[in-house]
Parts: C-alpha cells; structure tokens; sequence
C-alpha cells in the first residue's frame, strides 16, 4: 500500500506530511503534528471531543482520513485564540460563565461553537442548543455552556468585527 | 480503530472515477463523506485495498431544476441540502430530513449520496426517495441508466447498483405546491438512528386526500413504501376509521429486528405511530 502525499493548512501554518491513507485526521493531528487540543472521547463519530474547523465546516476528525484534509484548511483550539494571543469573546465566554469543568469537551466545543456563531451570530437558545448537539459534555449538564456561547453572542454585538472598526 | 491498509485515488471526473472503479474491481470502494463507510472500516466489517475519493469531482455537486424535477447531484452535503432555497422551497420534507439526520458535524460531510447509495435500512433519505418516486442515476463503464428509488433497494446493504457503477444523481419530480409533507423520526437521541420514522406527503381537494405515500425507515432489511396504506388514504376524507386501515396496512409490511432500539412489535407499533403523526402534520400543512 503506497503512502499518500498530502498538503495542507493547519492553524495558518503550510504543513507538507507523507502519510499512510488509513490515518485519521485526529490521529495525523496528535500524533504526527503535536496537535493535542482535539482529543478523541469516543472514536466513533458520537461525542465530538475531536472537532476541528476544515475548508468553514465544523468536521469530526476521528470520522475524516487525514488524506481528505489534502489541501484544506484546517483550525483547531490551538489556533482560536486571537492573532495577538488574547482570547476571543467565545474563550472569554467559557472562562466567565464556568463553561468547563473537567475540559475534555471543551476544544471540541469551542471549535464548534466558533462555526455557528459565525453562520448565526445571534442565536437563541435552542439553535445554540441544536448547534452543539454533536458535543457532548459529561460534567457540565451544558447550563453554563450556553451561556458561555451566548456571552459570546452579547460580547461579538457590542464590538462586531474588528476590522469594520480599523 | 484504526482501519485496514488502503490505497487512495482522487479522481476529478466522473468517467476517471468509473474507469478506476472497473480497473481496480471487487476491492475498490467509492468514499464520499466517510460517515458511513468510515465506521465500517474501524470495525473491519468493510476492508477496501482502494477507496476512490468522489470529493474532487465538481459535476457530482448541486442541485438544480430542470422541467418540474430536482436533480440532486450525489455529493451535496446534507448541511447544504438544510441551506438550499430550492429545497426550502420546492421539497421541505428533504430540509426537514435533514435536520434529523445525525448532528451538524456529520451533516457537513455526509453526502446526500451516500445516505442513498449506503443501503443501510437505518438510513433516512431512502424511505423519503421512496415516499417522493425519486429516480437514481446511475453511471457506470456502459454509460447511464436510471432506476426507482422504489426498486433500487433489495436488502441490508443489498441494492441493484453495480459495484462499478456511480450514483451521480437523484431526480425527483417536484410536488404540487400546496402538498402537505412530514418526516416523523423516533429515536433515542441526537445522532441516533431511527428506532422507526414515517414520510409522508398528500395533497388534499377541500377535506378530501387526492393523492398520498408513504415511506418508512428502518423497520425491514430496506426501506419501505407503503403502497397499500397510500392507496387506502387516497380518495378519503382523512377520517379516523380510515387512517386506522391504513396505518394497519403499513404495519403489516414491517419487519423490524428487535434489538436495543426495542422488541419488533413495538417498532412495528411506532412505525404506525409515526405515521400517525407525520400524517396529521403533513394534512395541517396541506393547502388546496
Ligand atoms: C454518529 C453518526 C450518526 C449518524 N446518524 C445518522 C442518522 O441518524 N441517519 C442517517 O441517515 N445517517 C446517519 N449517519 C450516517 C451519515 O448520514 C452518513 O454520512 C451517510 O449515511 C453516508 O454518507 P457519506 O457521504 O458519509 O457516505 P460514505 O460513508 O462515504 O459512503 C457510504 C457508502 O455508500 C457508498 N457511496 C457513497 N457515495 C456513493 C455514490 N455517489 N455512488 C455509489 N456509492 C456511493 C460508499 O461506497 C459506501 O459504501 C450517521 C453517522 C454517524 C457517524
Ligand atoms: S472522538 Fe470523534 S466524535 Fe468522539
Ligand atoms: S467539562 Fe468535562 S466533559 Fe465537558
């Protein structure tokens, strides 16, 4: 079996890898990249603790062969946080309104809650419900998490895009 | 899991793809979003030397409409059938499938396609394809041919498509306007398969079912269209005594297994309940 040539993006970085076909993105990512945020809960496509951002799609990646990821770009919780290293309103958010306990979940959560804040960015509670439904989250009875999302939400209306603001 | 060793092509047309699917024969899988293939392949129930890779052929994408039928091209997401305007409009129940299809995640990457082409009886757009009379076009080294999506399906993973042979598209002949749909699903939990779910569309004349059919997913080794209970409702007022005969009708075409979704007869019970439900739904939402 040949190995299969594969470039990509990861966290705004160009990553060029040979990899064996049957890798898994996740895999590829932790163990290849040293890429640890995405952890892998379930390994069967149910709990979403392996989340990563490809090509503007919220992706499962122990549900993705790294070789479909060729020429993707690819964020993970590692490349969240603002480009000057301070937190998003989202990462804020988890902080201030306790949407973490144990933080298994919450890389897949953030990365998750990333893309629907961008597609809805004032969701109600159900869509934001909805929205995480391939999350899930064992600690927190998810309360918190919602609302971390919509402190997220609040905080983004106040002060949009920054770049509309330069 | 990890899978078993593969070699992997990304071809970019449909022919290419074809041609390497004849080349490669009995040891080649299609991959189109993974989501169902991929579980098969960490659980060693499937063990492909090839998967060729449908995401880089652009004509596979889209839906469009041509003389009153969508064409579905087979590697449309399932998130862009939720985000589709067409579909909105033209065919909701689809919309409304999708959204109760698994979670968002596997939405992005799961195909329209393979939920079609997969032949797994938990799968929830075949019953719908039945439910709609959506024709599958297959291409294949001897060009295309089209077959009913009422015909297509023979057993678990069991359908008439040839191994070499490409779903590239489904035509559905869009509903009158004023149609009533509904796509009722029950199971245990987001991203579950259904323990029974019921499509329904009608069309209604003042208080009288001028036309009606229905599918149900995963209460046989395929999907089922119940035409004998679209038969019975066809022509009636919708009354009670005459949806009783019809749900009983379904009922007698399920066959469920009993597993951890629940004994047979009570999956065979909700397959009629669904179909209750999705009845009374797609009648309050029919005009005309
Ligand atoms: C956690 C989880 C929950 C899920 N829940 C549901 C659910 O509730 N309901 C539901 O319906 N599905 C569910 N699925 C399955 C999901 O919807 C799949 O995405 C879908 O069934 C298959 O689409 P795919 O594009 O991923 O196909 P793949 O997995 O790539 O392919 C599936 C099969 O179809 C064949 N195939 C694919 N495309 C074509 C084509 N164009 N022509 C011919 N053959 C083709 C492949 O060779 C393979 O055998 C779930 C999956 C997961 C992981
Ligand atoms: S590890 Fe991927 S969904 Fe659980
Ligand atoms: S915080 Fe522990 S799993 Fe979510």
């Amino acid at each position: 079996m040949s190995k299969s040539h594969i470039e990509l993006t990861i966290n705004g970085k160009k990553v060029e890898a040979l990899v064996e076909p049957r890798t898994l993105l996740i895999h590829f990512l932790r163990e290849e990249q040293n890429i640890t945020g995405p952890h892998i809960g379930c390994d069967t496509g149910h709990c979403g603790a392996c989340t990563v951002e490809m090509d503007d799609m919220s992706v499962k990646s122990c549900m993705t062969f790294a070789v479909q990821a060729d020429g993707a770009n690819i964020t993970t919780i590692e490349g969240m946080a603002n480009p000057d290293g301070t937190l998003t309103a989202l990462q804020e958010g988890f902080r201030e309104m306790h949407g973490l306990q144990c933080g298994f979940c919450t890389p897949g959560m953030i990365t998750r809650a990333h893309r629907l804040l961008l597609e809805n960015p004032d969701p109600n509670e159900d869509e934001i419900r909805n929205g995480i439904a391939g999350n899930l989250c064992r600690c927190t009875g998810y309360v918190n998490i919602v609302r971390a999302i919509q402190y997220a939400a609040e905080k983004m209306k106040e002060s949009p895009v920054q770049e509309a603001a330069e | 899991m990890i899978p078993g060793s593969f070699d992997y092509h990304r071809p970019v047309s449909v022919d290419e793809a074809v041609g390497l699917m004849g080349k490669l024969g009995d040891d080649a899988l299609l991959l189109a979003g993974g989501h169902s293939l991929i579980p098969m392949m960490k659980l060693r129930m499937a063990s492909p030397e090839h998967l060729v890779d449908l995401s880089a052929i652009d004509s596979l994408k889209g839906i469009e409409e041509i003389d009153d039928t969508i064409i579905l091209r087979a590697m449309t997401t399932q998130h862009e059938l939720i985000a589709s305007d067409l579909i909105t409009d033209k065919l909701p129940i689809i919309q409304e499938t999708s959204l109760v299809i698994a979670d968002p995640q596997i939405r992005y990457k799961g195909t329209f396609g393979g939920n079609v082409a997969n032949g797994d009886p938990g799968n929830d757009m075949p019953a719908v394809m039945q439910c709609l009379d959506a024709k599958l076009e297959l291409t294949g080294p001897d060009g295309k041919r089209q077959v009913a999506a009422r015909d297509f399906y023979q057993g678990a993973y069991d359908t008439l498509r040839e191994d070499e042979e490409i779903l590239t598209s489904v035509h559905i002949p869009v509903p009158s306007s004023g149609h009533g749909y509904a796509y009722e699903k029950l199971k245990r939990k987001v991203g579950d398969y259904a323990t029974a779910a019921a499509a329904v569309v009608i069309t209604m004349s003042g208080d009288k079912c001028t036309s009606a059919s229905i599918g149900l997913t995963n209460v046989g080794d395929t999907p089922l269209w119940a035409k004998e209970a679209g038969e019975i409702l066809n022509g009636s007022s919708l009354d009670n005594a005459t949806i009783d005969k019809a749900v009983s009708a379904a009922e007698a075409i399920t066959d469920p297994a009993s597993d951890m979704r629940g004994p047979a007869e009570y999956r065979t019970k909700m397959a009629g309940m669904m179909m209750r439900r999705a009845l009374e739904r797609a009648q309050s939402r029919a005009k005309g």
